[in-house]
């Protein structure tokens, strides 16, 4: 009978399992809801371990708003280590959701969500458990459609092979659009199957439908032309845009999960898309314009959800959270609210600016001032120029002399390296900024024993950003910059052994540049990969370089493409980029522009306190920016 | 302030839980909850709350015992009420005492246990013959995985009672284990049924602790009964 629980013969594997608790659900608020009363059936995964895929945001707003509608059922799934993995292989257990214990594949809709391309060979491992047909060409009216969400769906070439559909951009409303065609498709009893079910997605313009679109390619390896193959499909399809973030107001009734997880905390997201304009940020150029939730909506969520949860810490998320025009408000109202509690509250924040550590002060008053952290990105002032991060090292000077004469001990400083143009003493000079922290700091505080802790990421270029068409550095030449970064502060007599240094070797980078950038030919390096043992690439110690050149070299054997051809090649303006019928709103004539004035280390200002730079996003995506003072304050609900 | 000890269980697909699991998902739910625990003074506060030694993860329970400390006083019943509906199902508070100061404290309340261990797919005279052959040697060691590499236990001599359980789906065993150091789980107990008597177990076992607390001062024949710590 569909939508019976495999619990039972689940339960006898997990005493041979590392940590079976992360697959038996019984979260607090998780919902089990009964199979035959529902017409739309949803698994929604996020395809990584349970203690990183159950705070999800995204997963958690979609699998609330979707089990608030009657008729409407969604249980989530994450996934499985390769040690139930093999058993579940081994026993015939295909993949389940945690809730209801129900295989995937008997759902109508699996969703998945993509934050990081490294993913993908989890999908896969999902798919195969779950029985659904890897390739979705080879998929019947009976299984699932899948459809891939998140950050990565701004580009799923890579995996258009192995999906039906993907939604750009927000996903409120676009899975209540996407319940309701399939509920409409399956009352008619099932019109044209599966195709006439894509068909009507496609139309809908709500989801892309990889299948319904050809690509053509030239002789030297580039994209020719990208086509729809079918009448009534568009030719380009848009990013979906929630517009008024009060209206949704989720997560409500957040997971509160018995296993630990990578983040233990309420989370409430005070703003939507950012405009800083910093030209690697995916996040930043996908999800405009910035709409922010009213500083009224922050509290309530935030008092209702730490009641519903018992959490002891709150994040207020964004991209940027210290922009909120209201944030010195929310932060002192919380702040008051939480006075004299256990609970604390944080703000990822990432920019430098004084200004962050005077909010930082007010929501600290409860705890200790161990950590904060700043985000400059780039070493020196000239990189700082060409990503527009718009901060010189006197800013961040005294940014860290305050927080350091504020009672903060340690700085932590996130910094880039492999960006366009960089050479390698902009990255060795990370090691001056990071003396001249400590010995502000030492002066600040009047101690020696503050801290700096810098750490490195890879920079990948992504598509949607001025940076798409930049050439990744290749990890050799990361590897050596880091090595001499390492040196320079070694070699510092004074100041060296306050600072921390913190990176990891660049292979794993140049796997996610190809598949960021990838089109629909590296769905066949993915799928050998896969076939080779890839699993849990986000995971060092799980993902293996070799494995992936391998089958890199031999998908790609005999045709013009390559890793590096992906990865180390700069674009031209008149190549077709695989995402250019992806519409993120974004104007490719301003990106292109954008890019040359990085070159050109010419920085732009942010558009919500300067002119219109014509980005294209809100005229062609009918959105506008939506920004306070409403002059309101958090209003402390009476206690119940 | 008021100290109240508490029975709770370990039921279902929550008998995967850790012990870690369990005391992070009690403080959120005496969060949630009016229950007006007491803190701890100093920097970083916690709540009262001390727990008597935890089932393994993976073991179901009927008795697990903590103690809490109440800023105000509150009815022990109201409290149970309290804290069972804020805790999720499976998690199941089952009762709450007020601790008599000057008596003994909860660790002097509780010296063994009683497990029964379920064997699926193991007939019944199977188990009992595996049983007998074990409970007829003085010692049996057997090694148990641990972070820090294999760990000798002696898996008989902590066990101070045991008899089959008649009429179950598969064969399934009482066995009383007193509380030593390193401490005898029931897996131990399985792994010298099958390393002594030849045991074959296809499914793995389930263990479910139904009672803790003091032996009986006078041990009847067979299975001996535990001396309630809440009584």
């Amino acid at each position: 009978m569909a939508g019976t629980s495999m619990f039972d013969r689940l339960e006898p594997l997990l005493p041979l399992v590392r940590k079976p608790v992360q697959y038996v659900g019984g979260e607090l608020h998780a919902v089990t809801k009964d199979w035959d009363s529902a017409a739309v059936r949803w698994a929604l995964m996020y395809p990584d371990a349970y203690e990183v895929g159950l705070p999800n945001q995204g997963v958690q707003i979609l699998y609330e708003l979707l089990n608030e509608r009657v008729d409407v059922l969604a249980e989530r799934t994450y996934s499985v280590w390769p040690d139930l993995e093999a058993l579940m292989r081994e026993h015939g257990i295909p993949q389940f959701t945690v809730d209801g214990h129900r295989p995937v594949g008997e759902f109508d809709l699996l969703g998945v969500s993509f934050s990081t391309e490294l993913g993908y060979t989890n999908l896969l491992t999902a798919l195969d458990l779950a029985g659904i047909p890897i390739a979705a060409a080879d998929r019947t009216v009976d299984d699932p459609v899948v459809i891939a969400g998140g950050h990565a769906a701004f580009n799923p070439e890579p995996i258009a092979e192995f999906i039906d559909a993907a939604v750009l951009g927000d996903g409120e409303q676009a899975v209540l659009a996407i319940t309701d065609i399939v509920r409409a498709w399956k009352a008619e009893d099932r019109p044209d199957g599966r195709d006439g079910l894509l068909l009507r997605l496609a139309t809908s313009g709500v989801a892309y439908v990889p299948g319904f679109y050809d690509m053509t390619y030239l002789a030297d390896g580039r994209i020719q032309r990208v086509a729809p193959n079918r009448p009534g499909v568009p030719w380009r399809v848009a990013k979906q845009t929630v517009m008024d973030l009060d209206d949704w107001p989720y997560p409500k009734q957040p997971l509160v999960p018995l296993a630990e997880t990578v983040h233990e905390r309420y989370s409430v997201e005070i703003f939507r898309g950012c405009t800083r304009g910093c030209r690697f940020c995916q996040a930043g150029m996908i999800t405009r314009p910035v709409r922010e939730r009213s500083i009224t909506t922050i509290g309530e969520m935030v008092q209702r959800g730490v009641a519903a949860t018992g959490f002891e810490e709150v994040g207020l998320l964004s991209l940027s959270s210290a922009d909120h025009s209201e944030i010195a408000a929310v932060a002192k109202g919380l702040a008051d609210v939480y006075d004299g509690t256990n609970v604390s509250l944080s703000l990822p924040s990432t920019r430098v600016d004084a200004f962050n550590v005077t909010l930082a002060n007010e929501l600290s008053r409860n705890g200790r001032r161990t950590g904060l952290t700043f985000a400059p990105e780039g070493g020196s002032e000239r990189m700082r120029k060409v990503i527009n991060k718009m901060v010189t090292e006197d800013d961040l000077i005294r940014t860290v002399a305050t927080a350091y004469g504020n009672g903060w001990r340690q700085v932590k400083l996130y910094f880039m390296c492999g960006l366009p143009t960089e050479t390698d003493e902009d990255v060795v000079a990370i090691a001056g900024v990071a003396s001249r922290v400590i010995e502000t700091g030492r002066q600040a505080s009047g101690r020696k024993d503050i801290r700096c802790t810098v750490s490195i990421g890879g920079f990948v270029p992504k598509p949607h950003t001025p940076f798409q068409w930049a050439a990744q550095l290749d990890h050799e030449s990361v590897d050596r910059r880091l090595a001499a970064l390492k040196a320079a502060v070694v070699k510092d007599k004074n100041f060296g052994k306050s600072i921390g240094l913190r990176y990891h070797d660049g292979r794993p980078s140049i796997i996610e540049g190809m598949l960021s950038r990838g089109d629909r030919r590296v769905g066949a390096a993915i799928r050998r990969a896969w076939e080779d043992g890839a699993r849990f690439d986000g995971w060092s110690e799980h993902f293996s370089f070799d494995r992936w050149v391998a089958a890199c070299d031999a998908a790609f054997d005999g045709s013009p493409v390559s890793l590096d051809w992906y990865t180390t090649r700069e674009r031209e303006l008149s190549e077709v980029l695989p995402w250019d019928h992806l519409d993120s709103g974004l104007d490719k004539d301003w990106l292109w522009g954008d890019w040359q004035n990085a070159i050109g280390e010419a920085e732009v200002e942010d558009c919500r306190w300067s002119p219109c730079y014509d980005c294209g996003v809100c005229p062609s995506m009918n959105t506008e920016t939506q920004v306070g003072p409403t002059g309101r304050s958090v209003i402390p609900l009476t206690p119940v | 302030m008021q100290r109240l000890r508490v029975r709770y269980t370990k039921r279902g697909r929550l008998r995967f839980i850790s012990h870690r699991d369990f005391a992070r998902a009690f403080e959120r739910a005496l969060h949630r909850s009016s229950v007006p625990i007491a803190f701890s003074a100093g920097f970083s506060p916690h709540p009262k709350v001390s727990y008597a030694g935890a089932a393994p993860t993976g073991a179901a329970s009927e008795a697990e015992y903590l103690e809490i400390g109440l800023a105000e006083r509150r009815d022990p019943d109201w409290v149970r009420n309290a804290l069972d509906a804020a805790l999720p199902a499976g998690l199941d508070v089952l009762t709450v005492v007020e601790a008599v100061p000057g008596e003994a404290g909860l660790a002097d309340r509780i010296e063994a246990s009683t497990w029964r261990i379920e064997l699926p797919e193991v007939p019944d005279e199977a188990g009992a013959a595996a049983l007998a052959v074990l409970l007829a040697l003085d010692a049996f060691v057997v090694d148990r995985p641990t972070k820090d590499g294999m760990r000798q236990i002696d898996a008989r001599a902590a066990i101070v009672a045991a008899e089959p359980v008649a009429g179950a789906s598969c064969a399934t065993l009482d066995v009383v284990l007193r509380h030593v150091t390193p401490a005898v789980r029931p897996d131990d107990v399985v792994t010298a049924l099958r390393l002594a008597a030849g045991l074959s177990t296809p499914v793995a076992p389930v263990a479910t602790r139904l009672a803790q607390g003091l032996l009986d001062a006078v041990p009847p024949q067979g299975a001996r009964r535990l001396v309630d710590p809440l009584g």
